[in-house]
């Protein structure tokens, strides 16, 4: 699926610049951002490395396994199959956690540890339900208090700018719920391409 | 709130590990080591689709697609000047940030197409980046049903959005 999607947009772009005469500005774009990209990874480390050390400290002082507990009765409920003592359970709660509280940075390193742990656990070597459905879960993160955005609102004039929250969590938990259905539903239809 | 939030989990994470008595700085570093490990396994699929994205930003494409989906737009209540952000929100999110900025600039943030646009933004996450991350680092190329189950989330989320705000202000 990732590859219709990284060829498509290519071809879109190609065929879009044709048209409106930006190949120039194509072939810059494809050169820069490459570099970009690296970039973005290099401000990755950092904070890979820290939540990946802190996660580890969790592991070995038993506070993922205590959390793991306390939010087992929806882990059990959504990812069938995974050890409720493991790893790769663990990690996940710690990445709900992170994404609840608007922990951005963190809640993708501790995201991919939970499906680096998944893949070892499952001994998959192609996407399994579980994971599906916790990456989905992240694509349609559901976050308490959007910061950054309602700072943006602030500074263009919002008389309130919390005053979007209640859209915003009833918006998110409809998108949560849907994208869920949707890997549960999907699940058993869908054909290896 | 966030801000406090990071220093109050790190806080939490290395007191509990010293009051049980695990070896923190150790520990820290043995798992530090792993993270850079990871963080090269995933450079390969961020160039990919950092490189795709901003060819496909460059190109005027999402002005003309856009523009192809506005009877659909117009069909579910989604105004027509929020298109470009709901697509660009799956593919970069500091795109989607960039046109969120000049939405609130151009309309105001109380505006219907401020409030619209605030609440996709805080609803959805970029959703191929999550995808090509989560799976590049753990070195999977089928990722099965994920796309279209997360995209129907999104889409869900850009519907939800226009209705809750004109439901509610």
């Amino acid at each position: 699926m990732m590859n219709y999607i990284f060829g498509g947009m290519i071809l879109l772009s190609f065929v879009f610049s044709v048209v409106n005469g930006r190949l120039d500005q194509l072939s810059n774009a494809a050169l820069e951002q490459a570099g970009n990209a690296v970039e973005l990874t290099f401000s990755l480390v950092g904070v890979l490395c820290l939540w990946s050390g802190l996660m580890k400290i969790a592991q070995g002082s038993g506070l993922t396994h205590a959390l793991g507990k306390a939010l087992s009765p929806i882990t059990k409920r959504l990812f069938k199959g995974l050890n409720p003592e493991g790893e790769a359970i663990q990690a996940v709660c710690m990445n709900m956690i992170a994404n609840f509280l608007g922990l951005g940075n963190a809640a993708t390193p501790l995201g991919i540890q939970a499906i680096c742990a998944m893949k070892k656990e499952e001994h998959a070597k192609r996407a399994t339900n579980n994971m599906v459905t916790f990456v989905v879960l992240n694509t349609a993160s559901f976050q308490l208090i959007p910061t950054t955005i309602a700072l943006l609102r602030m500074k263009n004039g919002a008389g309130t700018p919390f005053d979007i929250l209640p859209a915003v969590w009833v918006s998110s938990a409809v998108s949560v719920t849907v994208a869920i259905l949707f890997a549960k539903l999907l699940a058993p239809v869908w054909r290896d391409s | 709130m966030a801000a406090a939030m990071v220093p109050v989990v790190i806080a939490v994470i290395v007191g509990y590990g010293l009051v049980k008595g695990t070896p923190v700085f150790d520990l820290f570093l043995e798992g530090a080591k792993e993270g850079l490990v990871t963080s090269a396994r995933i450079l390969p699929a961020l160039v990919g689709l950092v490189a795709a994205v901003g060819m496909f930003r460059v190109s005027g494409g999402l002005d003309i697609l856009s523009w192809a989906m506005q009877p659909l737009g117009k069909l579910v209540g989604l105004p027509k000047e929020v298109l470009p952000l709901a697509l660009m929100r799956p593919i970069s999110g500091s795109g989607a940030m960039a046109l969120f900025h000049d939405l609130l600039m151009e309309h105001g943030a109380d505006s219907l197409i401020g409030r619209v646009s605030s609440v996709m933004m805080g609803s959805t996450e970029t959703t191929f980046y999550t995808i090509a991350v989560y799976y590049g680092a753990a070195g999977i190329k089928n990722t099965r049903h994920s796309v279209p189950a997360a995209l129907a989330g999104d889409v869900t989320g850009f519907l939800m959005s226009a209705l809750m705000v004109r439901l509610l202000f």
